[in-house]
């Protein structure tokens, strides 16, 4: 007998699969303060969706709390806004129950990584196919400006009026270490590299995490400028490219070699180097992404943006899939009947 | 020799062993012949906690205790009439147990030198008369079981593991059960090894006639079988029972089933069985906690799952948060509780019933939802049914709480005839038609549910209160008051599809026994011990415990007193009273032990001394 879940799973859409971004805004009022992160991250993410192809009924949005996680309201699409840092362990239990369903996560730096810490590292592991979008603005905002898991130390904040003693997480760090398979950096100010990421997350059939700067105008105004902002982001950040040499700088006149395991920034303008001694960006070296995940927090090199790991590996959905198929496929397996009676049973006439 | 004959209504035995002795399997045998050749039975092991405890020693004594009998059984019982103890500890151990004057068979081979002391015995209990006041058997049943199979060519190690299969089958004939059922299984468990099938049937069949050829055993012990109606039956345990109910409560609903849970004492099994499912298209998550355990169920009810989470009392605690999200989404879960001794991680492997309060009240808000409780091992299979009747036709979270001694215990279930339980009706919708994610059903308040995948019904749900219909966003004083209401009036409707209460006895008098869930069976041992008695005092027994059945607050009123026996300080009787503005009196134990029926007893007594 298929169910109801059956027939819907495999229902076919009615109609062309033929969407503008507008087509996703769903008919509220967006209320987020003016100049917030959170405005870009939207359009992009709605800018993205048409060009998917992904019929709407099949797309979900879950997030947890935060001014972040108010995000599935905006989108026209199904959206479960529900609990601080549970947002990923609901959404592993949907798509585990719902392979097919496109499933999208928006998350905060606190959401993510603190409250929810546990289910972020474990879903990476597993490989649960969810695209998560953290919007890292280095303070929990929602309750008014405390410092999180990714503020930086000395950072004053309402709970840390003195400055801040923790250590941060480096988020790309810690989803790698997680064996998160795609890993990947933007910030809400470069609305086109946002749109590739959160393209390259929809295309990656895999646990896909990407950690977007995005400014927020009231608890931490200004926090990533020094990597987004014209005049210093060119200086102070580098965007990694699939096949390509790291290159940097206004002028693009720097570039990153290895030294060892040790990336250090070396001139290919006065001769000494050239773009062909340069690191080159492969993002299917994991060992490569964890060197330069690992430049996050020195002062010295480059902000990196962009795509630190895309690797393709089997999802635990389709896993659960594979043995369920496996296992009902055997010749007279599911028979109620013998879930209910078994050798120990006895009948009494 | 000229055996005597003594009939018998019932007996209670306990095989005890070492860990490594295989007393619950030979316990599990027992239990399964006494089933098949009609006899209600109800059995629960007692096993240590240590996972690999030292051979020998006191706390690592295993234990399977069954009542077996005519009539209904309702619990393992209490004082053994037979022990079978396969070393000093387990002798040690279980010997508090044991009825004066009952037969005890010792393997004699369990009390050398090294075996006492690990016992702590000063001197053999064997030798020193300290057993005069028991039928003591001393037997060498390694060395009886080395005689049996010395022409055999399995190995001496394996040839003394036998020695619980030739005491099962001295016990077989003491109590005149058929060995055929264990032969069956045997051959079942080791078709494809014939030495060790060979070996263990003629190991059975050894002990069977050991015991009807040697003088010791002077009489043999009949129990007529019990009125069972026709059908199939098995032995089951709670935490079976309610594995395979999920499974057939989803089926019921023409759903599919989806389990998250994490790992705890004593509700583990369930996880392990239904993980085990996946032939029918089962799917779980072991999940890397107990909030996301429940968590990834809502994820699972929200895409059109039957979703369900298992656990015990710390794992409850965890999932509070998250079954409040479902009571506002009104999403379908059913949430088991296997109670066990607390607080924190208090008695791990004990049962407890004090989990009812947070069963009832744990969560932040105005959050109710229904709470079912099962009674017996087997009835954890009807409770998990009805849970998750009321979870899908109600759209709202079930608690059902069962226990340790239910988890672990067993007793006959007659396995159902599925088209004879009741048909589940998920309020689907796939019609965009007029939809509003928080239109209800005017019967049952229930609201619609639109799955992902169903095109036109996009919408979105959250934790934040909704706008009544519409399911917007509000904060409207007037709408969350309405919001509120609603959501509780949804689950006081409940009390109009559940059963109403039954009273056993006078139905109005002097004084009623209520309880509720897993003490059923020491409850009804007692009262049907007073009622013969000739003692006037009438039996209530509680499995809906919110809301209440209908006519429970005339039956609490047609008695001038009420007694509550319950695994607790006072869960149900503090909850009767608020809700009635009912006094009763409390018989209140928590020692990580079952109710026994002689306290019961016992209490009516001294209460029926002072008439009111
Ligand atoms: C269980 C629980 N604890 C605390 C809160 C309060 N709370 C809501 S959002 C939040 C932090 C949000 O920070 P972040 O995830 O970074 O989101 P942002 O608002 O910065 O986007 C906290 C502590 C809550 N809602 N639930
Ligand atoms: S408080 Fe900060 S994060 Fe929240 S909406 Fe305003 S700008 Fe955005
Ligand atoms: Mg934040």
């Amino acid at each position: 007998m298929s169910t109801v879940v059956d027939e819907i799973t495999h229902r076919q859409h009615v109609g062309t699969v033929d969407y503008t971004p507008k087509d996703f805004k769903a008919p509220i009022d967006v209320r987020w303060c003016a100049g917030c992160g959170g405005y870009s991250i939207l359009a992009q993410v709605q800018r993205i969706m048409p060009g998917l192809g992904i019929p709407k009924e099949k797309i979900v949005f879950i997030s947890g709390i935060g001014c972040s996680s108010r995000f599935p309201y905006y989108m026209d699409v199904y959206g479960v806004h529900s609990l601080h840092g549970r947002a990923i362990a609901i959404a592993s239990g949907l798509k585990i129950a719902r392979p097919e369903l496109s499933l999208w996560i928006a998350t905060g730096d606190g959401d993510c990584m603190s409250i929810g810490g546990n289910h972020f590292i474990h879903a990476c592991r597993r490989n649960v196919n969810l695209n998560v979008i953290m919007f890292n603005n280095g303070v929990y905002s929602l309750t008014k400006g405390q410092y999180s898991p990714t503020s930086q130390q000395g950072q004053i904040t309402k709970s840390s009026p003195l400055g801040v003693l923790d250590d941060p997480f480096n988020p790309a760090s810690l989803a790698l270490g997680s064996g998160a398979s795609l890993v990947a950096r933007g910030y809400d100010g470069d609305p086109k590299n946002l749109q590739y990421l959160f393209e390259r997350a929809a295309q990656h059939n895999g646990f896909s995490f990407v950690e977007v700067y995005a400014n927020c105008v009231i608890y931490n105004d200004g926090a990533f400028d020094l990597f987004t902002r014209k005049e210093t982001r060119n200086e102070h950040s580098i965007l990694l490219e699939h096949g390509k040499p790291l290159i940097f700088g206004d002028n693009k006149d720097k570039g990153i070699k290895l030294d060892g395991f040790k990336p250090t920034i070396v001139s290919i303008a006065d001769g000494k180097y050239s773009v062909n001694d340069l690191l080159v960006h492969d993002e299917q070296d994991s060992t490569l992404a964890f060197i330069l995940a690992n430049m996050t927090y020195n002062p010295e090199m480059p902000r990196p943006m962009g795509v630190f790991q895309a690797i393709e590996r089997k999802t635990y959905e389709q896993k659960v899939e594979d043995q369920i198929a496996y296992y009902s496929g055997k010749p007279g397996a599911g028979k109620l009947e013998n879930l209910l009676i078994d050798e120990d049973s006895w009948e009494i006439k | 020799m000229e055996k005597q004959v003594q009939y018998l209504e019932e007996a209670v035995i306990r095989f005890a062993g070492d860990s490594g002795d295989g007393m619950q399997l030979v316990g599990t045998l027992f239990s399964n012949t006494s089933g098949s050749i009609g006899n209600d039975v109800n059995t629960f092991p007692d096993y240590p906690s240590e996972i690999r405890a030292p051979e020998g020693t006191l706390y690592g004594v295993s234990a399977y205790q069954i009542q077996f009998g005519q009539k209904r059984i309702n619990t393992p019982g209490n004082k053994i009439d037979l022990l079978v103890a396969m070393n000093a500890s387990s002798l040690k151990v279980n010997l508090p147990h044991v009825k004066k004057g009952a037969l005890i068979i010792v393997n004699s081979a369990g009390f050398d030198e090294k075996n006492l002391r690990l016992a702590k015995y000063q001197k053999n209990p064997l030798e020193d008369n300290s057993l005069s006041d028991y039928q003591v058997v001393p037997l060498n049943i390694s060395g009886l079981v080395k005689e049996e199979l010395k022409d055999s060519q399995i190995s001496p190690k394996y040839v003394d593991r036998t020695k619980n299969i030739f005491a099962l089958g001295m016990t077989y004939w003491l109590y005149d059960r058929p060995l055929h059922h264990t032969e069956k299984w045997l051959e079942g468990k080791f078709g494809k090894k014939a030495d060790i099938l060979a070996s263990n049937k003629r190991v059975l069949k050894a002990g069977w006639e050991f015991a009807n050829t040697s003088e010791i055993f002077k009489t043999q012990f009949k129990i007529k079988h019990s009125d069972m109606k026709p059908g199939y039956y098995r032995n089951i345990t709670g935490n079976h029972a309610v594995a395979i109910g999920l499974v057939i409560a989803a089926h019921k609903a023409n759903m599919p089933l989806f389990l998250g849970s994490y790992p705890i004492t004593p509700a583990t099994e369930i996880l392990h069985f239904i993980s085990g499912y996946k032939e029918y298209k089962v799917k779980h998550l072991q999940a890397e906690d107990e909030i996301a355990g429940v968590c990834s169920a809502i994820g699972a009810s929200y895409g059109g799952f039957f979703a369900a989470t298992t656990t015990s009392g710390p794992g409850l605690s965890l999932k509070v948060e998250a079954i409040g999200l479902a009571v506002i989404l009104e999403l379908p879960l059913v949430i088991v509780d296997v109670q066990r001794g607390g607080p924190s991680t208090g008695l791990p492997t004990k049962p407890e019933q004090s989990d009812l309060f947070m069963a009832m009240y744990g969560r932040h808000g105005e959050a109710p939802l229904p709470i079912v409780a099962a009674t017996s091992a087997s009835d954890c299979f009807d409770m998990t049914i009805e849970a998750g009747r009321l979870a899908i036709k109600y759209m709202t979270p079930v608690i059902l709480l069962t226990d340790g001694y239910l988890a672990q215990g067993t007793n006959p279930w007659k396995i159902p005839n599925l088209d004879e339980l009741p048909d589940i009706h998920p309020t689907f919708v796939t019609n965009p038609e007029g939809f509003a994610p928080y239109k209800r059903d005017p019967q049952t308040l229930a609201r619609l549910w639109a799955i992902p995948g169903t095109q036109g019904l996009e919408h979105r749900i959250g934790g934040l209160e909704k706008e009544d219909i519409t399911g917007l966003v509000t904060q409207d004083p007037a709408n969350h008051q309405k919001m509120v209401d609603i959501r509780a009036k949804k689950i006081e409707n409940i009390v109009n599809d559940i059963p109403l209460a039954v009273v056993e006895g006078e139905q109005h008098g002097d004084l009623l026994i209520l309880g509720w869930g897993g003490t059923y069976g020491a409850i009804k041992d007692a009262f049907d011990k007073l009622r013969s008695d000739g003692k006037k005092v009438s039996y209530c027994h509680l499995k809906h415990l919110n809301p209440f059945p209908k006519n429970l607050e005339q039956i609490l009123k047609s008695f001038k007193r009420i007694l509550i026996p319950e695994l607790n300080m006072g869960h149900l009787r503090t909850i009767i009273r608020s809700t009635y503005l009912i006094d009763s009196i409390g018989l209140n134990k928590v020692q990580g032990l079952p109710l026994n029926a002689y306290e019961v007893e016992d209490k009516v007594n001294e209460l029926l001394k002072v008439k009111e």
